[in-house]
């Protein structure tokens, strides 16, 4: 169905777009989740952030809410025992409570699942309390050994080729870090 | 009745069921009493295994999918109690162990003997709640529960058990994964 809701020439972010009342135009969220659809990610729950919200609504009913980081990993990974390839979005603050999970199930088990994650804090322009997570939220992840992606614009829609051909190399979770505006 | 007597009355009856047992020694009880492919032992993440019994529920409608998990872990991952009461898998059967202490770390008390994890699924919206604190009431419980269409949440009171504990979980993570993925499929 790709470009069903486009108009020509209107494709990309709905930031700075006016549109004229009763037009949709394509927004780069469905262009990133045809993207993940094409390398067969096909169950979607997680933590809402704002910064991954147009995404949880070109999902509408196929995203089940979380109500905690953990959870939403948790459920995924059953999700994964079950035949699917999983995606969790949340904020970046959502890490700290799902830390645990992924590595003493994902990263031991090898249950592979795609984490999208809202970039808060991204060069220190933001609410303090996403500075230090916003400061540390990379190195966290690479730490534990996850591998992160941070695509700017024109790389958002390879970045999820890119990401599922690290989780086919480490059998284990990936991230995608979604920077403000992104999507 | 102790939490391993407890678990071993139902370990007997298992079918076809998928196990999904939460970090501890409910893993190792079930590793002794009736090992088997279909059993996914969560070895640590705890608070988590009703979160990937939901998954795996929502994705295997055709399956049975049965949470062992206690008091402690539950309380730890309360969240997901609303999640299943909401989106109502019919096949989940949520089984509690509560011994009413963190059992498999010297036995510390959690908050079990003041609140009522029963009631907490019932105003969470499972359609199914029972109550269990003998190996009878553990037997007759399940036949009903089974013979009913969840979200069911099984509460079966139980003590600590005493002595040594029983053999960690053999496999390797990775192992257990593949063999559960592989028996389901």
């Amino acid at each position: 169905m790709k470009g069903a809701n486009s108009v020509p020439g209107t494709e990309g972010t709905r930031t700075g777009v006016t549109c004229p009342p009763g037009t949709r135009y394509r927004s780069r969220s469905l262009d990133f989740l045809q993207a993940l659809r094409g390398e067969g990610f096909n169950f979607f729950t997680g933590v809402a952030d704002s910064l991954v919200a147009s995404l949880i609504e070109e999902l509408g009913e196929e995203y089940i809410p979380a109500v905690r980081e953990d959870l939403a990993v948790g459920l995924a990974s059953g999700a994964f025992l079950a035949g699917r390839r999983p995606c969790v979005l949340m904020q970046n603050s959502g890490l700290g409570y799902c830390l645990n999970t992924l590595t003493s199930l994902n990263l031991i088990y090898k249950i592979p699942l795609l984490m999208i994650v809202g970039y808060r804090g991204y060069q220190g322009k933001d609410a303090p309390e996403h500075q230090v997570m916003g400061r540390h939220c990379r190195a966290l992840l690479e730490q534990v050994g996850i591998p992160v992606l941070e695509p700017a614009p024109e790389q958002l829609i390879g970045s999820a080729a890119q990401a599922n051909l690290q989780m086919e190399r480490t059998e284990g979770p990936a991230a995608i870090l979604i920077r403000p505006g992104l999507l | 009745m102790t939490a391993r007597e407890a678990l071993g009355v139902i370990a007997r009856q298992l079918k076809e069921e998928l196990a999904i047992c939460t970090t501890g020694y409910t893993c190792r009880d079930m590793q002794h009493l009736r090992d088997r492919p279909e059993n996914f032992y969560m070895i640590g993440s705890m608070g988590v295994a009703a979160s990937i019994g939901l998954g795996v529920a929502l994705m295997k409608k055709e399956s049975t999918v049965v949470v062992f998990d206690g008091d402690g872990s539950v309380l730890m991952g309360l969240g997901i109690l609303p999640m299943i009461g909401s989106l109502k898998p019919r096949n989940l059967i949520h089984l509690v162990l509560d011994n009413e202490v963190f059992a498999s770390t010297g036995n510390q008390p959690t908050y079990s003997g003041t609140v009522d994890l029963g009631a907490v699924a019932s105003a969470c919206g499972y359609s199914v709640v029972r109550r269990a604190g003998s190996p009878e009431q553990v037997d007759s419980g399940w036949r009903e529960i089974r013979s009913l269409s969840g979200p069911a949440f099984f509460l079966v009171k139980c003590r600590p058990d005493s002595g040594s504990p029983m053999e960690r979980v053999r496999l390797e993570p990775q192992a257990i994964q593949n063999r559960f993925r592989e028996a389901i499929s």
